[in-house]
């Protein structure tokens, strides 16, 4: 059996975090640069501009994109014939966030407890993991951290199977409409539909782990990410001040779910869509 | 777009009338940084009658929670958090003489009227850009309230920090009429 020791996977987090602060995947880097070709907005263009020299300020210098560097959330595949040595899996992970984000200058942002007292744990632990058993002797590591200007404006509804996809399309511009300029666009939203309420919210944040040049597999999914995306930019939200690109791309994920059920969650994240995958 | 104007701080009632929703600015000057828990901790401190730890007269707000600086930097990157959770406290901030805030999005009705009574001028910075607006901070110095780490009040140096007139002293909003040319989406067509 293949033997990992946990300290390999913290320094690895640690790294990945200091990476997904820095450097905007090119995928969303090449999607700024298609929507400053086609914006309409005078306005839309300048903002655009600004957001393209940030990312290559940031990338260039080793600088947060943002200041808001994230609450971190950290997808696991952990093979099932991979044999981690040396501590606990969770403790590791959480010890490479803490390195990751004092060493790499990054801002603390996670309060210990949510409502009585709100106390900075002053090193962003603990990270939001979720861990999966897989075939194989490897572990895949995904680091997506979250800002929370978007995701305060992200919702989930629970619509019934009678509402259908026109439902489904509603519930996601409802939300859509509601966070406006908010959540730092041009956006990148994701869907989740099916599962219960709890795996819906899950499939959105997954879904955001795609890039944003692929397109669902499953043709019916794809065409509606692309009608969703069309209407989002028919909003005139745009680039933070009004025009036409107000989102880059909709991923939409779904899952099997309940006769009775069909729960929609959409999380919108900002134009730092950050994230660093690596296997081990 | 019109070429920026240049405004210097201290920023008074007569500079942020003379603004309109649109204008493109640049700032120079010292403004100040508070967010969340430091408005809580102000507006608390005021209704116990207390006098707070900054004068905030004719001072531009900058709602901002930094990255912890690089050795060497001023500052790390520092781009403008959501205004609107400040909005519960907004009036009672404006009521002590801020006349400029910085931050990014949507405000409420009451903070639109405080502004209106108070001669105050909202602008928004572009959100997430934080690498690239720290080139214009050049030195960060706390004020108050240093136990809230990057939440702390501090006074910011800027040279041509790059702001937008979102919602001037009138109450006319940047916002809505910045998104009406290009709406052609309404619930109806779904």
């Amino acid at each position: 059996m293949r033997e990992l020791d946990v300290k390999v996977i913290t320094e690895n987090v640690a790294e990945m975090c200091k990476e997904a602060a820095y450097y905007l995947p090119d995928d969303v880097y090449r999607g700024l640069k298609r929507g400053r070709e086609t914006e309409k907005s005078e306005v839309g263009k300048i903002v655009l501009d600004q957001i393209i020299k940030n990312a290559e300020i940031a990338k260039a210098e080793d600088r947060p994109y943002c200041q808001d560097t994230g609450m971190t959330i950290v997808f696991l595949k952990v093979g099932q014939d991979l044999h981690i040595t040396g501590g606990d899996l969770t403790e590791a992970v959480n010890a490479g966030i803490a390195k990751g984000y004092t060493e790499g200058y990054l801002r603390k942002s996670v309060v210990g407890e949510p409502l009585f007292n709100r106390v900075n744990t002053q090193n962003n632990t603990p990270g939001v993991i979720y861990t999966e058993i897989v075939p194989g002797d490897k572990i895949d590591i995904t680091i997506a951290p979250k800002g929370f200007g978007s995701e305060n404006k992200s919702g989930i509804k629970m619509l019934v199977p009678a509402d259908g996809v026109k439902g489904v399309k509603k519930a996601v511009m409802e939300i859509i409409l509601h966070a406006s300029m908010n959540p730092c666009p041009p956006m990148v939203v994701g869907v989740g539909i099916g599962g219960t309420m709890d795996r819906a919210a899950l499939l959105s944040k997954k879904a955001l782990t795609r890039s944003i040049d692929e397109r669902n597999p499953m043709p019916e999914y794809a065409k509606l990410e692309e009608e969703l995306l069309e209407m989002i930019n028919s909003t005139g939200i745009g680039p933070q001040l009004g025009g036409t690109t107000s989102a880059l791309a909709v991923n939409v994920e779904w899952g099997p779910t309940h006769i009775a059920g069909l729960p929609v969650a959409v999380t919108i994240c900002c134009h730092a869509m950050r994230h660093a995958h690596r296997v081990l | 777009m019109a070429e920026s104007i240049r405004i210097t701080t201290p920023f008074t009632e007569e500079m942020s009338r003379k603004l309109k929703a649109g204008d493109s600015v640049l700032i120079t000057g010292t403004i100040i940084s508070a967010r969340d828990a430091a408005h809580k901790a102000m507006t608390e401190a005021l209704a116990r009658g207390e006098k707070l730890p900054v004068d905030w007269k004719d001072q531009i707000v900058y709602y901002l929670g930094p990255t912890p600086a690089k050795p060497g930097d001023p500052i790390g990157s520092c781009g403008p958090t959501t205004s609107g959770r400040m909005d519960a406290y907004t009036p009672t901030m404006l009521d002590q003489g801020i006349k400029g805030m910085v931050g990014k999005g949507s405000r409420t009705p009451e903070v639109v009227e405080a502004m209106k009574k108070n001669g105050a001028t909202y602008f928004a910075a572009v959100g997430g850009a934080a690498a690239l607006i720290a080139k214009s901070v050049k030195s960060y110095k706390v004020l108050a309230y240093p136990e809230l780490g990057p939440e702390a009040v501090a006074a910011l140096e800027v040279v041509d920090f790059p702001a937008i007139v979102v919602i001037d002293c009138e109450g006319n909003n940047f916002y809505e009429i910045g998104q009406k040319p290009f709406r052609n989406f309404d619930m109806s067509q779904i």
